[in-house]
């Protein structure tokens, strides 16, 4: 893996979220708790919803289109919806957000 | 020969391996103790209460002189290592050199203080030994003291807890938004904010430290990144600890973040250990004690020659403050498909949550009864598989064996004497006599013993005791709760929060028995606008439980671009408004432009990363956001009125300014739309707004609960009024009521349906009641009557609207 800062924790709210511009498209950082982060696709597979502004809670994402809600730990559609998101590894050290490049850069060039 | 041992350090872990290799060997060698400290082993963990005043310091120490003298340890106390040459074998202390044969570092960690301007001015210390704590001690013997604690972790809390027990005044700033939030969530570090307030403790969350003013070289006050002073004749630093290396390091010994070791204990010298805090096994370092107790046996056992490996196990925490029993172990905090059980009972103030993973428990916070903590960290650290009894494990070991999950069962299985509300002190048996003496709805059972009577949580319990009773006769009432999260319904939800004055969302979770850690899309919304409604003062709106609409403050469209449409007042407008209308479509390309229903124009098909800039255009020309977005004023409607058109009796147009210029920027529970028109034609369609102004001849007639969406609604007369600023306030008056109220998301007509045309007129013809409303919508307004184009058009706000970073420049290469 290799680890890129993309930014400061304190950049996302809490229960909020932040885009990346990424080669496999926009990712989406969403901030579940003080130090709790996850880094997911932005898209919502079912008419492509930006995941990054739907309503935070748990460790779980409701899309602000038709809200569908999608679990940020395993990208899957909650409930009685079906579909999911990728999600990428994200870690918090020392305060700084690193994504890990080689999840959101590599697949797009293989 | 009998080898020679030198020990670095004498704390907690190297104390535990002494005791340990004197039991099994005591003559395998020949042992020098060095301790910078001028003492030798105490339990470090027993400061707090000393220094609450709960223990002395005779009482925790834990080797005294005669114990040393008994196994015939050299002891170098008050002597610091300040070198260790490990070509000669020698350590170097301050009064001299000691060959060894074999070597342990256990020095411990060395507190972090963060180099704020003003760090190194006298009164400015860290909280780890006992001189620390003697100086928190002297204190007290000061009137009026006071103290200011950074970090409001474990070890920033005790001091603080310590101090206030003593009678100082003790004011903690924590940088994160709640306490201790590396081992609990938002909802316990409520509980433990609340506890600590009740001592007297001040808690400053989310607050930002600046720098330590100071006077004649004696700290004086901290002052916060917003300028706040805090004055303070002591500050404590506690934001964390750092292994302490430097020895090692300058030794050349392998360090990482501590000095590594392997599961011998052994460092890359084979004739240095190391032990303690100052260490890093497999990439862990530590920093609390039940892991170093092992270490301490494995290294006794490398010493002798044994073999021995360490294994680090999950660890457990309890914050040492009398009065708050607080408990967590394991890891709840990140991580790949956990899951969370949440229980409160908030009539005991009691919050627990356990983390699974798959079979497993993996964590485990508890605040308030943490009797069941040691059950729950054995689970943990025998990783046992819980999913037979997932359903009940949160009740604790008591409610397993007879695994009986059916709530109807554990219910029927309560003793008379069970409680059932807490709040009123209701046991089953009263219920049960209730209904046999003919109570046989809730109101009754209510109104004759007053179970579920003040914070209602016990409400469901009541009403199983009941249908246990009633047998068929009673059929369960279906009120619909709010959400999944909670089984309250709306109006209990805003009847609870004012009667137990929540001013916090963590508070509504917490006192209201929420399900989930922080709610979900359906709740939060709503309880964000009930605390903000009720508490426009002391509550603080939070985006984050906005919907996207509310929080970018523009439509999103179904392509995720948003329509952006400015306030025209009464559907006014001008030749500068509209040429900056036309510039600001011209220079961000805005694809169409639609006069709205509303009177306004709409720009559609803006892209997120313009909207700030956009607004700052429109913002220069006078122009403010027209909130088509928000469930709060949308638009005034008028017509033309007495000043143009010849059947006109009124100024609509006027009234109609007056009162969007009134009512705008306010939150209410649904989107809200006014019309005035100036006379019974009736041509800006006032019969079918949320409120409806019709003039006539001889005054406004004000009617109320219209709407023309998906259902048709017409008015229904509220009353007549003679001038134009009775209008205002009859409709001021109305608008508060309705935010006081209605339900999230019912519209003014669907909430008059629930309580009664009758009951709005009464509510609103008390002119006294009238006049207090309009107060309150004023003294709102003061808060939330603010352009938000503007205040996010601020650089550090606009910013927000931007990627946090573009990465497809950089794997181009
Ligand atoms: C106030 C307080 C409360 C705590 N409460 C808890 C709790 O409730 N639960 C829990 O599990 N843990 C708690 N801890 C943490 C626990 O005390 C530590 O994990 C433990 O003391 C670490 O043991 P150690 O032997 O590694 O280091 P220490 O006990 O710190 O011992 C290291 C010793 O080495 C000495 N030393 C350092 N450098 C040199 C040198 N160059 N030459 C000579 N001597 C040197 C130091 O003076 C010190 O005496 C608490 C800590 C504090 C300060
Ligand atoms: C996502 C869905 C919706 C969007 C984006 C939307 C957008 C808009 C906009 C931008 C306006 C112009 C308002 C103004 O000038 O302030 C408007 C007007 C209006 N909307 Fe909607 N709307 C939506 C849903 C609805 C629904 C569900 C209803 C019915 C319940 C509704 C009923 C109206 C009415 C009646 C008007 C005209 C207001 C008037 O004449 O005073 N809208 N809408
Ligand atoms: S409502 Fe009456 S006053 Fe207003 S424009 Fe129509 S006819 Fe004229
Ligand atoms: S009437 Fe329907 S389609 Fe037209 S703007 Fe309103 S919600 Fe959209
Ligand atoms: S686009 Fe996400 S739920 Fe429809």
């Amino acid at each position: 893996m290799s680890w890129i800062d993309v930014g400061a924790l304190e950049d996302i709210p809490l229960r909020g979220a932040r885009l990346v511009k990424t080669p496999v498209g926009c990712v989406a950082l969403f901030r579940t708790g003080e130090a709790e982060v996850f880094a997911a696709s932005d898209r919502c597979p079912h008419k492509g919803g930006p995941l990054s502004e739907g309503i935070v809670h748990g460790r779980a994402v409701t899309c602000p289109l038709h809200n569908w809600v999608f679990s940020l730990e395993t990208g899957e559609a909650q409930g009685a919806d079906e579909g999911s998101i990728p999600t990428y590894p994200l870690r918090v050290e020392n305060g700084r957000l690193l994504l890990d490049g080689d999840a959101v850069g590599r697949r797009a060039a293989a | 020969m009998t080898k020679k041992l030198v020990v670095i350090g004498a704390g907690m872990a190297s104390g535990r391996m002494l005791e340990s290799l004197i039991e099994s060997d005591p003559a395998a060698y020949e042992i020098t103790l060095f301790n910078a400290e001028p003492r030798g082993n105490y339990n470090r963990l027993m400061l707090s209460p000393v220094l609450s005043g709960e223990k002395t310091y005779a009482e925790i120490v834990t080797h005294d002189d005669h114990w040393y003298e008994t196994h015939g340890i050299a002891c170098r106390f008050g002597e610091r290592v300040v070198e260790i040459d490990r070509d000669r074998k020698i350590v170097v202390g301050e009064k001299g050199a000691v060959p060894y044969d074999k070597l342990v570092i256990a020095t411990g960690s060395d507190p972090f203080m963060i180099p704020l301007p003003g760090h190194d001015l006298e009164g400015v210390i860290p909280y780890r030994d006992l001189e620390d704590t003697e100086r928190m001690m002297g204190l007290s013997a000061k009137p009026d003291a006071k103290a200011v604690v950074i970090g409001g972790g474990l070890l920033g809390l005790e001091a603080a807890a310590g101090m206030a027990a003593r009678g100082v005044d003790v004011t903690v700033v924590h940088i994160m938004g709640h306490l201790m939030e590396r081992q609990l969530d938002e909802a316990a570090g409520y509980l433990l904010r609340r506890a600590l307030t009740d001592k007297g403790i001040k808690v400053m969350c989310s607050a930002n430290s600046k720098e330590i003013l100071g006077e004649n070289g004696h700290v004086k006050a901290l002052m916060l990144d917003d300028g706040t002073e805090l004055p303070c004749d002591l500050l404590v630093m506690a934001v964390g600890i750092r292994p302490s290396v430097a020895l090692a390091k300058s030794a050349g010994l392998a360090i990482g973040r501590g000095v590594h070791v392997d599961d011998r204990m052994v460092t890359s010298d084979a004739d240095v250990l190391a032990l303690g805090e100052c260490v890093e096994h497999n990439g862990a370092v530590f920093g609390l004690v039940a892991p170093l107790y092992d270490q301490a046996k494995v290294l006794a056992q490398t010493l002798l020659g044994r073999d021995a490996a360490f294994q680090p196990k999950e660890v457990a925490t309890k914050l040492k403050v009398t009065g708050c029993d607080l408990f967590s172990a394991g890891d709840f905090t990140e991580g790949e498909g956990r899951e969370d059980i949440v229980f409160r009972d908030p009539a005991r103030g009691v919050y627990k949550r356990l983390v699974l993973e798959g079979e497993r428990l993996i964590g485990a916070v508890m605040y308030g009864d943490t009797a069941d903590g040691a059950w729950f960290h054995g689970l943990i650290k025998d990783r046992e598989d819980v999913s037979e009894m997932r359903d009940t494990l949160i009740f604790g070991p008591a409610f397993q064996g007879g695994a009986q999950a059916d709530p109807m069962a554990a219910v029927a299985a309560l003793p008379a004497d069970a409680e059932i509300c807490g709040c009123n002190g209701v046991c089953k048996g009263r219920i049960v006599e209730a209904v046999e003496g003919g109570a046989t709805t809730i109101e009754d059972v209510r109104a004759v013993t007053k179970a579920s009577g003040s914070c209602g949580t016990c409400t469901g319990l009541v009403e199983q005791v009941m249908a246990l009773s009633l047998g068929d006769d009673f059929v369960m009432p279906t009120a619909k709760p709010v959400c999944g999260c909670t089984d309250l319904t709306h109006e209990d939800v805003r009847r609870l929060i004012k009667a137990q004055e929540l001013k916090s969302q963590p508070a509504v979770w917490q006192e209201l028995g929420w399900s989930t850690p922080n709610g979900c899309h359906v709740c939060r919304p709503a309880v964000n606008y009930y605390l903000l409604a009720d508490w426009p003062l002391e509550y603080q709106d939070d985006p984050q439980s906005r919907f996207v609409n509310e929080r970018n403050h523009a439509n999103i469209q179904k392509d995720g671009t948003y329509s952006v449409v400015p306030r025209m007042w009464g559907g006014l407008t001008n030749a500068r408004e509209l040429r900056a209308i036309a510039d600001a479509a011209d220079k961000y390309g805005v694809p169409t432009v639609k006069v709205t229903g509303g009177q306004r124009i709409d720009l559609l098909g803006v892209r997120k990363e313009d909207l700030p800039a956009m607004w700052a255009d429109l913002n220069e020309a006078g122009l403010v956001s027209g909130h088509a977005y928000s469930k709060g004023l949308r638009t005034v409607k008028t017509c033309v009125g007495r000043e143009h058109c010849r059947f006109g009796t009124q100024d609509s147009t006027g009234l109609g300014v007056k009162l969007e210029k009134r009512l705008w920027g306010s939150w209410t529970p649904h989107k809200v739309k006014l019309a005035v028109s100036g006379c019974p034609r009736n041509c800006a369609e006032a019969t079918c707004k949320d409120l409806g102004i019709v003039c006539v001849d001889s005054g406004f007639e004000i009617g109320v609960g219209g709407a023309a969406g998906m259902d048709l609604k017409e008015i229904q007369p509220l009353v007549k009024v003679a001038t134009e600023a009775e209008a205002e306030e009859w409709s001021v008056a109305f608008v508060q009521l309705y935010r006081e109220h209605a339900k999230y998301l019912d519209r003014p007509y669907k909430w008059i349906a629930k309580v009664g045309m009758d009951w709005v007129r009464e509510a609103l013809s008390n002119a006294t009641e009238r006049a207090a409303l309009v107060a309150r919508f004023d003294l709102s307004q003061t808060i939330y009557q603010k352009d938000p184009w503007a205040e996010r058009a601020e650089p550090a706000a606009a910013r927000r609207f931007q990627p946090l970073a573009d990465l497809t420049l950089e794997a181009a290469e």
